[in-house]
């Protein structure tokens, strides 16, 4: 029997003009996604390009070494270089004082000779421009006037999608002492009700659905399924949320599991349809076995940190750059929004470098390739094998 | 069935054989098991476009509950196949009540043509926060559709490997049982490849043959995703 099926129209996300091509956090990614930076360049590159708006990136921390921290600060910071509206939750006492210490943009003359030699090119020839303009009859004290104004311009235009931060310098006090910056403690709070309420009050400002009538005529009868509202109110930019060891153990909520359970829940549905993107770090040990892989599965991208042990020589025999090494990011998942063909990395562990103690570096491992033949394609166990075949878990 | 080359998992869940039956699931109970590394939403998706595609039978409907992801991302990925979907959130007796609303609002004679899909079960266990006695009693009103009388199909997405550290996988165990196919989705031993995405392994437990004993049918096979279309090997047999 043929039914006529009409379809008025599809979802379809209505982001606003300010993030077209022209606004330099937010650059176009597959399948219809936009992304942002994640603060390193280099884990930008590894996930496709950045963290596409929507997702809900999960960090599964290291109880011996503070290197989540290391994401968490850049990826505030990049949000903050950028003015976007930040949430930051956290388990101490005093949430804004940790904002003192994120790391600022590196200046120019600092900059590794990456490849944004083509871009400072086109800053200098504009500033040149301006340059041509300053009269010819100037003293040697203009001339100096001139060259900061220079140098500034230099500056001002380059506004980047992904910074490179320099750990040793703090951000600039007027990043983060604005409104848009909210900060939450955590440690206090008798359940996760208030944290839940803070996060949907502040990405309601980012809402951005529009008005879809979906409706099927089918064998006679029109059912009207969904109705959402059109949001023509433009946002100028994205929102970040940055939590910080959720489930922490001096936080009194953490017993109650299936209630932090449907928090991130409800945070990641509400993150989809936001123009956000959130982070939560959690010390995945503390948590029982059981929802620490509820939690993995609701992620969109998850990662994990590992301190690397001291003066092991085994490793040190394995791996090219040993002393540099400060650490290893291993990459479970990569977020596949709107597509379901999954993202196979080359590497899935890179070690996390501190170049001249000051830039965090993410480098995939030198070794030679595993033998990986060990492993029977059908286990007879339900359980399948992980990736490698050392128990820490490296994959090269 | 239609034209349409039937792949491996088609074999597998029978559905090449059921052209003459309305029904395109064959009222079976089809529950997918998948974990972190290897997501089985692909299989979901699979059946959807299997069932709203399948020109001999065009009045299928799909009951899609999807907690998992919204609408725009199945969407997106199912390029416009059309279909009915509807998600309740509100209470699980709610839930149900919007199900057996739906049925009952179909024609008598296409009640079988009715396939609920639930992406995915963990998801309503969160949302009932952990009573999972609850979500088994939803999930076997559910199944009580498949019967005869209703004749309805139902495909459920969960993740074991949660339960799997457990002393007592007692949820997980309740839902395999009741299932008539089950569907494992694993990664390769071996690690990643960006040839082969993974493994999987099809139980189908056919109804007792004419002599009385049970067809219970295994199948084991890998697969690559791709955009639009998923394709099923036998190791080694890539083309």
């Amino acid at each position: 029997m043929a039914a006529t099926k009409t379809r008025t129209s599809s979802f379809s996300r209505n982001l606003p003009a300010a993030s077209s091509a022209q606004s330099p956090e937010i650059k176009c990614g597959p399948n219809g996604t936009f992304l942002v930076s994640s603060g390193i360049p280099d884990l930008d590159k590894t996930l496709g390009g950045g963290i596409p708006l929507g997702s809900l990136v999960m960090v599964m921390e290291d109880s011996e070494a503070p290197h989540h921290m290391l994401l968490l600060r850049n990826f505030m910071s990049q949000g903050l270089v950028h003015k976007q509206p930040l949430l930051y939750a956290s388990p101490s006492k005093d949430p804004r004082g940790f904002l003192g210490t994120l790391p600022s943009p590196s200046s120019p003359k600092d900059d590794k000779s990456r490849s944004h030699d083509a871009e400072q090119e086109k800053g200098l020839r504009i500033a040149w421009q301006y340059k041509k303009y300053f009269g010819e009859n100037q003293s040697n004290l203009d001339g100096q006037r001139g060259m900061i104004l220079f140098r500034f311009i230099v500056l001002y235009n380059k506004q980047e999608f992904s910074n490179e931060f320099d750990l040793r310098r703090p951000l600039d006090r007027h990043f983060y002492t604005g409104q848009h910056v909210d900060c939450i403690s955590t440690k206090d709070l008798p359940n996760i009700a208030a944290l839940q309420e803070r996060c949907t009050s502040f990405l309601s400002q980012f809402s951005r659905y529009i008005c879809t009538f979906f409706a099927i005529d089918f064998v006679g009868f029109t059912n009207l399924l969904i109705v959402t509202f059109r949001n023509d109110a433009t946002v100028a930019c994205t929102g970040r949320i940055a939590i910080q060891s959720l489930c922490a153990p001096q936080c009194e909520s953490s017993n109650m599991e299936w209630e932090m359970l449907s928090f991130i829940r409800s945070l990641k549905s509400t993150v989809r349809s936001a123009i956000a993107v959130a982070i939560i770090t959690f010390p995945s040990s503390l948590v029982s076995a059981t929802f620490c892989k509820r939690w993995q599965h609701l992620a969109d991208c998850l990662v994990s940190v590992k301190a690397i042990p001291d003066e092991d020589k085994e490793l040190a025999k394995l791996l090219t750059g040993y002393q540099d090494i400060v650490g290893f990011l291993n990459i479970h998942r990569v977020p596949r929004i709107n597509t379901q063909v999954p993202a196979v990395l080359e590497a899935t562990t890179l070690s996390i470098k501190l170049q001249k103690r000051r830039y965090l570096v993410l480098e995939c491992l030198n070794q030679a390739p595993v033998d990986g033949s060990s492993g029977s394609s059908y286990g007879t166990s339900g359980s399948c094998s992980g990736a490698s075949s050392k128990s820490g878990s490296l994959d090269f | 069935m239609d034209s349409r080359a039937r792949n491996l998992l088609d074999e597998a869940l029978g559905l090449d054989q059921l052209t003459q039956s309305k029904s395109p699931l064959g009222g079976k109970a089809v529950l997918i098991e998948d974990c972190v590394e290897t997501s089985g939403s692909f299989v979901l998706h699979q059946l959807i476009k299997r069932l709203l595609t399948a020109t001999s039978n065009s009045s299928n409907v799909v009951l899609f509950l999807a907690f998992a992801n919204p609408f725009s991302h199945y969407d997106r990925i199912l390029l416009g196949e059309e279909g009915k979907a509807g998600g309740g959130r509100s209470g699980l007796f709610a839930l149900f009540a919007n199900i057996t609303k739906v049925l009952n609002s179909l024609p008598e004679g296409n009640r079988k043509c009715l396939t609920i899909v639930i992406d995915d079960v963990s998801l309503i266990e969160v949302a009932a926060h952990g009573s999972s006695d609850h979500v088994l009693d939803f999930l076997h009103y559910c199944h009580a559709l498949t019967s005869n009388h209703h004749g309805c199909s139902l495909v459920m997405l969960n993740h074991d490997d949660f339960y799997s550290s457990m002393d007592r996988p007692v949820f997980l165990k309740q839902m395999e049982y009741a299932a008539d196919v089950l569907v494992k989705v694993k990664p390769l031993a071996t690690g990643l490849a960006a040839d082969v995405h993974g493994q999987m392994t099809v139980l189908n437990r056919d109804q007792c043959n004419r002599r009385g004993s049970l067809n219970n049918r295994m199948s084991n096979f890998q697969f690559r995703i791709k955009e639009n279309s998923v394709e099923y090997f036998y190791p080694g047999a890539r083309t």
